[in-house]
C-alpha cells in the first residue's frame, strides 16, 4: 500500500523532469483547477500588474520631481493616477493576497484542494480578463465618440463626474466592468476559502488548532462577502445610469452624488482591512518561525482580527468629513475610527511579544517583517490623526492623505508581500532566493520608501493638493518633491533586484529541501514544490504546530495546549 | 488487509462526519454576500422615496401584487415538502412538489411581467422616467433576475427527474438549491415591504 504511493510520487517526479513541449505546458496551466497553480497564477499576474502600475507611479513621480515639468500633459497625468490606483488595489493587492491564500490554506489545513476547484479556476479567469479589460481601455476607451482613452476619474470615481454627460466615450465603462468582474472573481474565492476552511480540514485540525493564517483568511473572506457586494451594487447602478438612462447618481434628475460616496466607502474602508489582514496573517506565520517561539496570544490575535473586521464595517464615512455631515455623524465616524486602533494595537503588541526574548534570525523575510511593524505603526498613527474630523478638514485631499495611505499600502502591505515571497518561494519552487540580493532589495526599498513617503507627509502639510500634475516653484515644495522622486526611483531599482533574484533562483538557486526555515505548519511537511495531491497520506494533527510535534516527539506541543 | 484498513480508517471517517457539507457552507456564504448586495439596492430605494422630481409617483400606479406574493411564498413550502420527500426517497411525491414549485415560481415571474407591461405601456413609467422608475425597476428587476436563475436551476433538476436520475443520493445538493430558493423568497418579503408598503 505504502509502496504504491511512493511509486506514484516517483512517477510524478519523473514526469516533472521530462521536457514537455511548451504548448502542452501552457495548455496544462490554462485548464488547471489545482489550487497551487491557480495561486501562483494569481501571484504572478498580480506581480506583472505591480510592475506596470509601479512604472506608472514612477512616471508621475518624475513629472512631479521638478516644478513646471512637461514630461506628461495633464490629461495623461489624470489617466496615470486613476490607472495606478485602480490597478494597485484590484489588479495587484487583491490577486496577490488571494493567490497566497489559494496556495497556502489547503496545504496548511492538510487538504487535497479547495472545496470547489472549478469555481476557483472560474474566479481566476474572471479576474484575469477583468484585469485585461482595465488596460484594454488604453486602446478601446475612445468609444464611438472619439473621446477619452483610459479612465481618468480617479480610483474612487466620484459621481456625477462618472455620468454620461461628463465622462464621454467608454473609458469609464471599462473601469466599471473591470472592477465588477474582478470583484465577482474575488467573491468566488472568498466563498471557496470559507467552504474549504469549514469542510476540508484534516483529521484533528479543529478550528482552535488552525494556523493563524487560516483564521485570518476566514476573517478576510467574510469581509469580502460583505464589503465587495456594495461595490458591485454601486457599479451596477452606475452602469444602469450610463447605459439605460437611470438616475441613481444623476444630480440633475434629483439623484445624489453623496450616495455614491457612501456606497463606495462602505466598500472602500473595509477594503483597506481586506488588504492588510492577509499581511497580518503573513506576519503571524513568519515572525514566530524567525523568533523561534510560538505566536504570543493566539486566541487574542484571532479575536482582534475579528474585532477589526467588525469595527471596520462602521468607519467608512471618515473618508467623507469634508462633505459636510451632521456633527453627530462626524462624531460617530471619528469615534469608530479611533476604536479600530485598539484591536490593531493589540496585534502589534502580540507580534512584539512573540519577538521578545526569541532567538532572532535576521534573514530577509524577518527584516521585511520588522520594517512592517514600525511602518504599520506610523501608518496607524497618521490614520488616527486623519480620523479627527477638524484635522481632516485641514488636510483632506492633500499629499498628507496620499502619504498616509501609501504608508499602509506600501509600508505594510507591499513590505509583507515581499516577506511572504521570500518565505514561501522555496516551498513553491524548491529553490531558495539569494539572501545577498534579498538584503540589497530590502535596504534599497526601505531607504527609497522612506525618502518618498516620509517627505510627502510634509509636502501635504505644506499644502500640496493631491492629483495635481505640476506646481509652481518657490512654494516650499521643490526639495520635498525632488527627494520623493529620488526615493521612487530607488524603489523601482529594488524591485528590479527582486526580479533578477527570482529569475536567477529559478535557474540556479540553492535547493531548498522540504523545510528550509525549520518551520512548524503543515505546508513544510510535504515536498517542495508539493505534488499535485499535496500529501501522500492525509496528515493527522494534534496541536497548532504539527511539524514541531513530528520533529520533537519527546516534547510535543499537544501536552501543553 | 481489507479489514485492517477499514479499522484504520474509522477515526478518519468519524472525523469527516463532523465536518459540514461544503455545498451548504458555500450557499450560506453566497446568501450572505447576496444579502449585502440587495441591501444596497434597498437602501437606495428608501433613500430616494419621495425624491422624484416628476411623476408618475408610486401611490398613483402601484398596487400590491397579493396573488404573486402568495404564490412565491407558498413555493417555499412546496420546495421544502419536495426535499422532505426526497429524503425518504419517495420520488413520486418529490416530483409532484418540485413541479408545483416550478409552476408557482413561473406564475410569479409572469405576474411581474404583466405588472411591468402595464407600468411601461399604460402608465408610461420606465427606468429613465424618474428616480422612482430608476429604483423600482432595478430593485424589482434584480429580484426577478434571482427568481429566474432559481427557476433555471429548478428546471435542471426537473430534467434530471424526468430522465430518472433523481434519488436520495442527491439530497444534499437539492437541499442546498432549496436554501437558495428560500433566500429568494425572503428577499421578496423585504422588497415587498420596501416597494409596496413603505414606498407607497
Amino acid at each position: 500500500m505504502a509502496g504504491s504511493i511512493e511509486h506514484e510520487i516517483a512517477i510524478g517526479r519523473a514526469r516533472e523532469l521530462e521536457s514537455v513541449p511548451i504548448l502542452e505546458k501552457i495548455h496544462e496551466w490554462v485548464v488547471t483547477v489545482d489550487h497551487k497553480r491557480l495561486g501562483l497564477m494569481y501571484i504572478c499576474g498580480g506581480l506583472l500588474f505591480f510592475v506596470v502600475a509601479g512604472l506608472q507611479a514612477v512616471t508621475m513621480r518624475l513629472q512631479l520631481a521638478m516644478p513646471n515639468a512637461g514630461l506628461v500633459p495633464p490629461e495623461v497625468f489624470n489617466r496615470l493616477l486613476t490607472m495606478h490606483g485602480t490597478a494597485m488595489i484590484f489588479l495587484v493587492g487583491m490577486p496577490i493576497l488571494t493567490g497566497f491564500f489559494n496556495y497556502l490554506v489547503p496545504l496548511m489545513i492538510g487538504a487535497r484542494d479547495l472545496a470547489f476547484p472549478r469555481l476557483n479556476a472560474f474566479g481566476f479567469w474572471l479576474w484575469f480578463f477583468g484585469a485585461l479589460l482595465l488596460y484594454f481601455s488604453y486602446i478601446a476607451g475612445d468609444g464611438l465618440y472619439g473621446a477619452g482613452s483610459a479612465p481618468d476619474v480617479g480610483w474612487f470615481a466620484y459621481a456625477p463626474l462618472t455620468e454620461r454627460a461628463f465622462s464621454r466615450g467608454n473609458s469609464t465603462d471599462y473601469w466599471i466592468l473591470s472592477i465588477l468582474l474582478t470583484s465577482v472573481g474575488s467573491t468566488a474565492t472568498a466563498i471557496n476559502l470559507i467552504a474549504t476552511t469549514f469542510s476540508m480540514r484534516c483529521e484533528g485540525m479543529t478550528l482552535s488548532k488552525m494556523p493563524v493564517l487560516v483564521w485570518l483568511s476566514l476573517v478576510v473572506s467574510f469581509m469580502m462577502l460583505i464589503a465587495l457586494a456594495p461595490l458591485s451594487a454601486a457599479q451596477v447602478m452606475l452602469l444602469l445610469d450610463r447605459f439605460v438612462g437611470a438616475h441613481f447618481f444623476d444630480t440633475q434628475a434629483g439623484g445624489s452624488a453623496v450616495l455614491w460616496q457612501h456606497f463606495f466607502w462602505i466598500f472602500g474602508h473595509p477594503e483597506v482591512y481586506i488588504l492588510v489582514i492577509p499581511v497580518f496573517a503573513f506576519a503571524s506565520e513568519i515572525i514566530p518561525v524567525f523568533s523561534r517561539k510560538v505566536i504570543f496570544g493566539y486566541a487574542v490575535m484571532v479575536a482582534a482580527s475579528g474585532a477589526i473586521a467588525f469595527i471596520s464595517l462602521s468607519v467608512w464615512a471618515h473618508h467623507m468629513f469634508a462633505v459636510g455631515m451632521t456633527p453627530a455623524g462626524n462624531s460617530f465616524f471619528a469615534t469608530s475610527t479611533m476604536l479600530v486602533g485598539v484591536p490593531t494595537g493589540i496585534k502589534i503588541f502580540n507580534w512584539l511579544g512573540t519577538i521578545w526574548g526569541g532567538k532572532l534570525r535576521l534573514q530577509v523575510p524577518m527584516l521585511f517583517c520588522i520594517a512592517f511593524l514600525f511602518q504599520f505603526l506610523i501608518a496607524g498613527l497618521t490614520g488616527i490623526m486623519l480620523g479627527v474630523a477638524p484635522f481632516d478638514w485641514q488636510l483632506t485631499d492633500t499629499y498628507f492623505v496620499v502619504a498616509h495611505f501609501h504608508y499602509v499600502l506600501v509600508g505594510a502591505i507591499i513590505f509583507m508581500i515581499f516577506a511572504a515571497i521570500y518565505y514561501w518561494f522555496p516551498k513553491a519552487t524548491g529553490r531558495m532566493l539569494s539572501e545577498r540580493l534579498g538584503k540589497w532589495h530590502f535596504w534599497l526599498f526601505l531607504i527609497g520608501f522612506h525618502l518618498t513617503f516620509d517627505t510627502l507627509h510634509f509636502a501635504g502639510m505644506t499644502g500640496m493638493p493631491r492629483r495635481i500634475y505640476t506646481y509652481q516653484p518657490g512654494r516650499g515644495l521643490d526639495t520635498l518633491n525632488l527627494v520623493a522622486s529620488i526615493g521612487a526611483v530607488l524603489q523601482a531599482v529594488a524591485v528590479l533586484i527582486l526580479i533578477i533574484n527570482v529569475v536567477r533562483s529559478l535557474r540556479s538557486g540553492e535547493l531548498a529541501g522540504d523545510d528550509p526555515w525549520d518551520a512548524w505548519t503543515l505546508e513544510w511537511s510535504t515536498t517542495s514544490p508539493p505534488p499535485e495531491y499535496n500529501f501522500a497520506t492525509p496528515p493527522v494533527v494534534r496541536s497548532r504546530r504539527p511539524l514541531w510535534d513530528l520533529k520533537h516527539p519527546e516534547d510535543p506541543d499537544w501536552r501543553y495546549e | 488487509m481489507a479489514a485492517a484498513s477499514a479499522i484504520a480508517s474509522t477515526p478518519a471517517l468519524a472525523w469527516k462526519a463532523t465536518l459540514p457539507y461544503r455545498g451548504r457552507v458555500g450557499v450560506i456564504a453566497l446568501i450572505l454576500t447576496e444579502s449585502a448586495f440587495f441591501s444596497i439596492f434597498v437602501v437606495a430605494y428608501i433613500f430616494y422615496i419621495g425624491k422624484s422630481l416628476t411623476g408618475p409617483f408610486p401611490k398613483d400606479v402601484l398596487s400590491p401584487p397579493i396573488v404573486n406574493t402568495i404564490c412565491l411564498l407558498s413555493s417555499s413550502i412546496t420546495i421544502a415538502l419536495a426535499v422532505r420527500a426526497l429524503r425518504t426517497n419517495s420520488i413520486r411525491t418529490f416530483t409532484i412538489w418540485w413541479f408545483v414549485t416550478f409552476a408557482l415560481g413561473l406564475e410569479f415571474l409572469a405576474g411581474t411581467a404583466l405588472e411591468w407591461h402595464r407600468l411601461i405601456y399604460r402608465e408610461g413609467l420606465t427606468i429613465s422616467t424618474n428616480l422612482f422608475g430608476t429604483t423600482y425597476y432595478s430593485l424589482v428587476g434584480l429580484h426577478a433576475l434571482h427568481v429566474t436563475i432559481g427557476l433555471l436551476l429548478i428546471l435542471l433538476v426537473m430534467i434530471f427527474t424526468v430522465l430518472g436520475y433523481m434519488d436520495r443520493r442527491h439530497i444534499e445538493r437539492t437541499d442546498v438549491l432549496s436554501w437558495y430558493w428560500h433566500f429568494v423568497d425572503a428577499v421578496w418579503i423585504v422588497v415587498f415591504m420596501t416597494v409596496y408598503v413603505i414606498g407607497r
